[in-house]
């Protein structure tokens, strides 16, 4: 039986989109970006079709596709998705949206701009439903020239340098992880994640690629954590994790509002998807041998971020770093399970609570980060760019419904309970505890940090006494506001019925954490 | 002593024989009937008249795909060699059909005779396992080259280029038969196989590495490695487009191919060692050092270029350098990357000239600067500029990736202990990604830079159009399906067992 080609068909629309936006040039601003949202509303809409086409106690993945591309070197174009694809996919169609929204203002180049946003969607979605090394790797590599460009050109004045230093970390750690990949085929001479996997659990893998590799300087443990480590520096780099992290603040302060909403949103989860479908099944015994090590690198994420948040006035730079705060418990929550534990049974739910956190989490974050990056980009319109914490004050006089949404949004990220924020860092923190309790405890003090600096933009910007110069600040328009529900409906619905999303993925989970117990 | 059978050296050289004859009846029909046409009928006629005798030779090949080898080795027919020769005669036929709108001569039938003399060359250079003849078709290949780099008469930089190509191939020539003539000295013979059971198993004396040495400089001036580079980018910048194009493709497939060729068949048992703790000296540490300082070199001194041809130079002797890995390794596996990598560099190459071919003639340049805002003024043609430099800079999904990557791999599988291979491919990847930096710089300019003001759009000839259009075409096909001519490649190569 032939079935339709979902996932291909869902990566091709941006990149039929894309290419007619630079085929329609930029003469009529105004059709080049309802087209443009019309391709990634019609994404939109297929991935929700994926949604409910999904089934969620099914084992494996789903939708698969399997061609054989380079016979000769056993290279396959395989894809599929299983419960965090589809979350994945899901993200990524609901924020590049809202990036499109956020950047409506742009004024040059715009068809070049909307077709380089739509290409990244593309390459996104080939990240995050590739089931083969070989074209996993060309779409995350190729996800870099669309974001290189579009920070470089429609970014800040200090752009040209965050465009290049974003470009040549993430290459550098893009290259460490292909020669790590390079060894693994050699001596297996597959790409494919699932066989890999098998190969992995099996215990194979590693003595495979160390007797292949034969370096007599290394003992074989050694050896194999070099290849890990290589692995492990594209992944830290992209999440990121805090010594690899210096690129990302200037990055999104520099990028165009309406880019960081995609780089935060969606392709700052690329990272943890590749931890989870790439690391965990194939290294997990090098990652509980430095276990400890990596956990101080997950709270030093955790707790750092949010001190360096503490101490920053640029609205986009303290939400960049609230970004890797959270997305570092993420990072706690996946070495928490990682972590070795036996067969004790009670404990193994734990993982499951915190493998679930982490899928939920990543999805949260996506969409709250999304959304207050949204904010932002609407307050710098209205006021030609200012987004300096001490640039405002009292807005809340003049802009009540502005400051009431965004202050939901602001919450959302403080993880207040009854909203999206809380469930993926409350799963995390039950799952954690009990398997890496010095960790987790420390990390709580991020929780806090966090709240405080989330807490002082609220106060600075909207409460204090009004500036002159923002009297005739002019609240949300109709259609703003219309575009807004949606996004901040999302977020009191998963926090009052997180089983929408936890239905999904929590197969996933279960299987995740599993395959991980076997080691 | 063999008998001469002429029955079959005549029917292995029928592809050779059919360019010959039409290279002459190119020059007939130019001369006898269209003395009076403008420059752009003959060569309409000409190249019309040239692709028909290269479709026939291309038919030939194809149908003689067999095993035949005349005088031990003088010329041989493998399956292998007739895909060169195909690939050979393709990139030809392309360079040909670019050259149609060009205006720099009225010598029209001189210059088509020319390419066709040079691809004979080219035909017989990869066709012989023998010193002898590969010495005198490169010549024949070379002495073409030379008058082709010089054939614009108006222009002082194309006769520098080809004065400054004429003497430094002179000298590289000179250097090559002087090895040649030590290993006819060492071996008594001049056939490969011959000279190799002669080296083998003996010690290395100083002559033979003498001998090595000066083979690789003769060889290494064609294939523009360092430090024998110096022609490339003044041939590159002064020659006409065509010209510069032929130089750049075809010319490097046959010399790298014969040069593999001449270094694993003839030189087998004198590889020597390059790593640290077994080295041992041979041809191996000397192409280790060449492709290291071509890599480096080549991508570091493309960076500072401001004309377009000059950086491609400058590339070229980088890619020489990727391609000189494969030697270090020189398995079936290796050869096969070797061949698919040069066949899309050759393609990528050559689409770039051909874009140059028409944005020259109008904007009057080739400087880099002055192709700004070229997207607004010629958008098909930057769209396949883009094609062409992104896969030059090996990025996904075009052939100039799965080049690297095949390269790279065949590289490491050799041997995966070794460490002199992953540091040769360490360093290969650091510079593809600084190559990545001078490409992508063009293109910013074609695509971001504003225009010049009043600078009207950019009339391009259909033709012109096509020919780059199927090359930007065949780059991604090959990117995407790279199994359409690998497959082939593994097979012939399983098949000739070289």
């Amino acid at each position: 039986m032939i079935t339709f080609p979902w996932i291909t068909t869902l990566t091709m629309v941006p990149v039929v989109g894309a290419i007619v936006l630079l085929a329609l040039g930029s003469r009529n601003k105004v059709l080049v970006r309802w087209i443009a949202l019309a391709f990634s509303i019609f994404a939109l809409i297929l991935t929700l079709v994926l949604w409910h086409k999904f089934n969620t106690v099914a084992d494996g993945f789903q939708f698969q596709e399997l061609h054989a591309w380079v016979p000769s070197l056993n290279i396959e174009y395989r894809v599929g998705i299983d419960g965090l694809g589809l979350l994945m996919l899901l993200l990524t169609s609901i924020v590049v949206p809202i990036g499109m929204l956020a950047s409506w203002q742009i004024q040059q180049r715009v068809s070049l701009y909307f077709a380089l946003v739509l290409f990244l969607q593309a390459c996104i979605f080939g990240t995050f439903t590739a089931l083969n090394f070989f074209h996993w790797f060309i779409f995350w590599e190729l996800s870099l020239i669309p974001a290189f460009f579009l920070i470089k050109l429609w970014g800040g004045s200090k752009s040209a340098k965050a465009a290049m230093q974003f470009l040549i970390y993430t290459m550098v750690g893009s290259i460490a992880m292909l020669m790590s990949f390079l060894a693994i085929y050699l001596a297996t001479r597959t790409f494919d994640f699932t066989e890999l996997a098998h190969l992995a659990q099996s215990g194979q893998l590693m003595p495979a690629v160390v007797s292949t590799l034969g370096w007599r300087l290394f003992t074989p443990e050694h050896t194999a954590m070099l290849i890990f480590f290589g692995a492990f520096l594209g992944f830290a780099v992209k999440v990121p994790l805090i010594p690899f992290h210096t690129w990302l603040p200037a990055a999104y302060s520099e990028a165009p509002t309406g880019t960081t909403i995609i780089l935060t949103g969606a392709m700052s989860k690329m990272g943890l998807y590749g931890f989870l479908r790439i690391l965990l099944p194939l290294f997990g015994p090098q990652m509980q041998h430095v276990l400890t090590p990596l956990l101080w690198l997950a709270v030093a994420t955790v707790v750092l971020s949010a001190y360096a948040a503490l101490a920053q006035t640029d609205l986009k730079r303290i939400f960049a770093y609230s970004s890797i705060n959270h997305l570092g418990y993420c990072m706690l929550g996946i070495f928490a399970v990682v972590k070795f534990t036996g067969g004790d049974a009670g404990l193994t739910s734990e993982k499951f609570a915190a493998m679930n956190g982490v899928f939920v989490q990543m999805f949260n974050h996506g969409l709250t980060a999304a959304t207050v990056f949204w904010f932002i980009a609407m307050l710098e319109k209205r006021t030609g760019g200012l987004r300096g914490l001490h640039d405002f004050g009292g807005l809340r006089k003049v802009v009540p419904v502005f400051t009431g949404l965004m202050g939901i949004a602001l919450f959302s990220s403080l993880g207040l309970p009854g909203l999206n924020g809380f469930i993926g860092e409350f799963l995390i923190f039950k799952g954690s505890f009990p398997l890496v309790t010095w960790a987790t405890s420390i990390s709580a003090l991020g929780l806090l940090i966090t709240a405080i600096f989330i807490l002082g933009v609220l106060q600075r910007v909207f409460y204090g006494s009004l500036g002159e110069k923002w009297v005739h600040l002019p609240d949300l328009t109709l259609g703003e506001r219309l575009t807004l529900v949606p996004a901040i409906g999302l977020m009191f619905a998963l926090g009052l019925y997180p089983q929408l999303i936890l239905g999904v993925v929590n197969h996933t989970a279960i299987q995740m954490a599993l395959n991980l117990r076997n080691f | 002593m063999n008998v001469i059978n002429y029955g079959q050296l005549l029917g292995l050289a029928w592809p050779e024989i059919i360019l010959t004859v039409t290279a002459l009846l190119v020059v007939a029909a130019d001369i006898l009937f269209l003395r009076r046409s403008s420059i752009r009928t003959r060569f309409i006629a000409s190249v019309a008249i040239a692709s028909i005798g290269c479709a026939g030779a291309i038919l030939r090949l194809l149908h003689t795909f067999t095993q035949a080898t005349v005088l031990g080795g003088v010329l041989v027919a493998t399956p292998l060699v007739s895909l060169v020769q195909i690939a050979l005669v393709i990139l030809t036929v392309a360079t040909l059909f670019l050259s149609v709108d060009s205006t720099f001569t009225d010598h029209v039938s001189e210059f088509v005779l020319l390419v066709l003399l040079a691809t004979t060359g080219m035909l017989f250079l990869v066709a012989s396992q023998d010193l002898l003849v590969i010495f005198i078709s490169l010549e024949l290949l070379s002495l073409s080259l030379y008058i082709l780099a010089g054939f614009d008469k108006r222009s002082p930089r194309s006769s520098e280029a080809a004065l400054k190509y004429f003497l430094f191939g002179g000298m590289s020539a000179a250097f090559m038969l002087y090895g040649f003539s030590l290993l006819y000295g060492f071996s008594n013979s001049t056939n490969l196989a011959s000279i190799a059971s002669a080296i083998h198993g003996q010690p290395l004396s100083p002559i033979l590495i003498i001998a090595i040495v000066t083979t690789v400089i003769g060889f290494g001036f064609k294939i523009a490695a360092a430090p024998f580079h110096f022609w490339a980018p003044d041939v590159y910048q002064g020659a006409p487009v065509p010209s510069a194009a032929f130089i750049a493709s075809g010319s490097k497939v046959a010399s790298f191919f014969i040069f593999f060729q001449v270094l694993v068949l003839g030189l087998a048992g004198a590889e020597g060692n390059a790593t640290w703790s077994h080295f041992h000296s041979g041809w191996v540490p000397v192409l280790v050092v060449v492709a290291v300082v071509s890599m480096l070199l080549g991508n570091l001194v493309a960076i500072v270029q401001s004309s377009l041809r000059r950086l491609l130079a400058y590339s070229a002797v980088a890619h020489a350098g990727y391609m000189l890995l494969a030697y270090v390794t020189h398995t079936q596996q290796s050869l096969a990357a070797l061949l698919y990598y040069v066949a899309t560099y050759s393609l990528a190459t050559l689409g770039v000239l051909g874009v140059l071919s028409v944005t020259e003639k109008q904007i009057g340049n080739d400087k880099i600067a002055d192709l700004a805002g070229l997207s607004r003024r010629a958008p098909f043609l930057s769209a396949c500029l883009t094609v062409f430099l992104l896969s030059l800079a090996g990025i996904p999904p075009l052939s100039g990736f799965f080049a690297k990557f095949l390269l790279f791999t065949s590289v490491l599988a050799t041997n995966p202990s070794s460490h002199l291979l992953l540091w040769l491919v360490i360093v290969a990847i650091a510079m593809s990604a600084v190559s990545l930096y001078y490409y992508l710089s063009v293109l910013k300019r074609v695509f971001v830079s504003d225009k010049p003001a009043e600078a009207p759009e950019i009339q391009s000839p259909v033709l012109s159009q096509i020919v780059v259009g199927l090359l930007a075409a065949g780059v991604v096909l090959l990117g995407c399906a790279p199994d359409l001519i690998l497959t082939p490649i593994l097979n012939v190569i399983h098949a000739s067992g070289l």
